[in-house]
């Protein structure tokens, strides 16, 4: 083999091989720049004010956004109630009583309703929850996201049903226990952390959605008093403000922003650490 | 079932309700049925969803029949109604941010899986599955604010100057359009690619890339003339998983794709995507055909992810069950 030739493919894999690493780095790097780029944005503007006022009418600056943040806790309050019980009790079922083709059902639909993209949730909720009583409301926002929160809270469910050691199920067995026995006071409790911190996980990704609310919960500038109004919600926000054409609200968008990247980050990077350190346990 | 027990066998078969309540007693058959209607209601909530998106969308399909796909008047005055530039700019869009974010997606995925000590690989993955869970709303917060403005001064100009002859980049630049929209997706769908990629790379076995480098192969050339063929299917399903979430991507693209239902062949023209003309347009349909048509597109976007992820399913199984060995 030529000299000329072994140079060449020596350089080509130098710098072939660098540029992974750049292209790897450089990725990560996005995560940093959005979080300093929305810090630098939003930060000044986060204050009492911001977390305790109503939105100022149009042309005023200044206000808050509070029952945006309360509309979104009560939006996710209800994603939690109506996706949780289905994912946790669907999620035992496939890993302790499954059967062989309705588990694959079950498991291949749920994948299904996993990718179904989430403006199409929405026209699903609203056709559901809007339009038989007309009029837009909590409840079909909540309805949305908690379709969105069932296949994820099933996947994480199942995957740490499964990682409990048959052993700890056979002891109690032979301990006399009946198999629910078994599964309620044994099974469940071993995973209860990661089965936790799985449901937190998909209540954090639901957080941020603003499709599926656009045409449910829609968005309110006002308070929204109990479940059946329109109402405001941290990521309708930050949309409407973001396409609007007051500088104010530009900031306020920026600021909320900072709130939600924040909230989803911190409780994405708390539960992948718990996550983590089980798994090292484990293995 | 594994549940019956030899015991079971024995009692004598009794009939009505009696024998009934008595397996009731046991509990197990409670929970059993318990955990199985709540994993039947996931189904049942799938299935009604396709349901409703078929039953609502009926008038829209009755009026205009298969030419639905393929007119391109969008009038709702006169409630004439076509998907084909909702469709073209749907599938420009996402094939834009696939030409990116393959390749940047791939490079870094082979860094992590073949470059990089265990420890590092880790981390940098764990924050690349820091950046997959960025709401969407606030890319398109970044899309506004810093890359519309990016690509009115510096991209825009830059592909003009080198590659302005070439039909795809003609025309004024207006900082929103096709080209603004795929260049967010791309962000948005790289941490897919690198994070499945990754795992499929690391599932080729260690032997594959020990023979290529024992008969004098660089480590690049190993990489990509034997790790990375085994692992393609794998691969290629990561890439349909990240194309399913970028066909449905709303809010980052509603905020950045100029929403002009026209069918144009420069990127830098505005567009429309399905997903961005349901979050526009829903809540002020007024007519009856109107939002009917509108909930066809989505029934359109529900079976072009459903295709997709199916797809993307089978490599990425085929892939982790023995590469691309014939057998």
């Amino acid at each position: 083999m030529s000299r000329a030739r072994l140079v060449w493919r020596k350089s080509l894999n130098a710098v072939m091989l660098t540029l992974t690493g750049v292209a790897a780095f450089g990725v990560v790097a996005v995560l940093f720049l959005i979080l300093g780029y929305f810090i630098y944005n939003g930060g000044h503007s986060l204050n009492w004010q911001f977390f305790t006022q109503l939105p100022k009418p149009v042309g005023e600056t200044g206000g808050g956004l509070a029952n945006a943040i309360v509309g979104s806790l009560k939006l996710l309050l209800l994603a939690a109630v109506i996706g949780l019980p289905v994912g946790l009790l669907a999620g035992v079922y496939l890993a302790e009583f499954g059967g062989k083709t309705f588990a694959f059902i079950v498991r291949y639909t749920t994948d299904l309703l996993n990718g179904v993209p989430s403006i199409v949730i929405g026209i699903f909720a609203y056709s559901l929850v809007v339009a038989p009583v007309k009029h837009f409301s909590t409840l079909a926002g909540g309805a949305a996201l908690g379709i969105m929160v069932i296949p994820i809270t099933l996947r994480s469910t199942e995957e740490f049903l499964r990682s409990i050691p048959g052993s700890l199920r056979e002891g109690a067995m032979a301990l006399g226990a009946s198999k629910w026995k078994t599964i309620a006071t044994v099974v469940l409790p071993a995973a209860s952390g990661g089965i936790l911190t799985g449901m937190l996980l998909s209540l954090a990704r639901v957080a941020g959605e603003t499709a599926p609310l656009l045409f449910t919960a829609l968005g309110n500038r006002f308070w929204s008093p109990g479940w059946s109004q329109p109402t405001a919600a941290l990521p309708l926000m930050i949309y409407e403000y973001a396409i609007s054409a007051y500088d104010d609200w530009h900031r306020q968008a920026w600021a909320a922003g900072l709130v939600l990247l924040s909230l989803v980050l911190l409780a994405n990077l708390g539960c992948r650490l718990v996550l983590n350190r089980r798994g090292m346990a484990r293995s | 079932m594994a549940t019956s027990t030899p015991f079971e066998q024995t009692v004598p078969p009794q009939a009505g309700p009696r024998a009934f309540i008595q397996k009731l007693r046991r509990g197990d058959e409670i929970a059993h049925l318990i955990t199985l209607v709540f994993a039947a209601s996931i189904v049942l909530i799938t299935s009604l969803l396709v349901y409703e998106l078929w039953v609502n969308s009926h008038l829209s399909r009755a009026k205009f029949g298969w030419e639905f796909l393929w007119t391109q008047t969008w009038d709702p005055v006169f409630e004439q109604f076509g998907a084909l530039p909702f469709i073209y700019g749907t599938l420009i869009t996402s094939v834009v941010s696939l030409m990116i974010a393959v390749p940047l997606g791939l490079a870094a995925a082979i860094y992590l899986a073949e470059l990089a000590p265990r420890k590092l690989s880790d981390s940098i993955a764990f924050l690349i599955d820091l950046l997959a869970a960025v709401p969407s709303v606030i890319y398109g917060l970044l899309g506004i604010f810093v890359i519309v403005p990016l690509m009115r001064t510096v991209i825009g100009p830059a592909l003009k100057g080198a590659f302005g002859y070439l039909p795809i980049f003609k025309g004024p630049n207006y900082g929103v359009g096709f080209l603004t929209a795929g260049i967010v997706l791309a962000i948005m769908v790289v941490p897919f690619i690198i994070s499945v990629s990754r795992e499929v790379l690391l599932t080729v076995p260690r032997e594959q890339r020990e023979a290529a480098l024992g008969m004098g192969a660089t480590r690049w050339e190993a990489t990509w003339q034997v790790v990375v063929p085994w692992a393609r299917s794998g691969i290629a399903g990561s890439v349909f998983l990240a194309l399913a979430r970028a066909l449905g991507e709303t809010m980052a693209v509603t905020m950045v794709i100029g929403n002009d239902p026209k069918i144009r062949e420069s990127l830098f023209a505005p567009g429309y995507t399905i997903a961005a003309v349901l979050a526009n347009e829903f809540t002020e349909a007024t007519g009856d055909v109107y939002l009917s048509a509108l909930i066809e597109l989505g029934l359109v976007l529900f079976l072009m992810t459903f295709i997709l992820n199916g797809l993307a399913r089978i490599m990425i199984v085929a892939t982790e069950r023995g590469g691309g060995r014939p057998s």
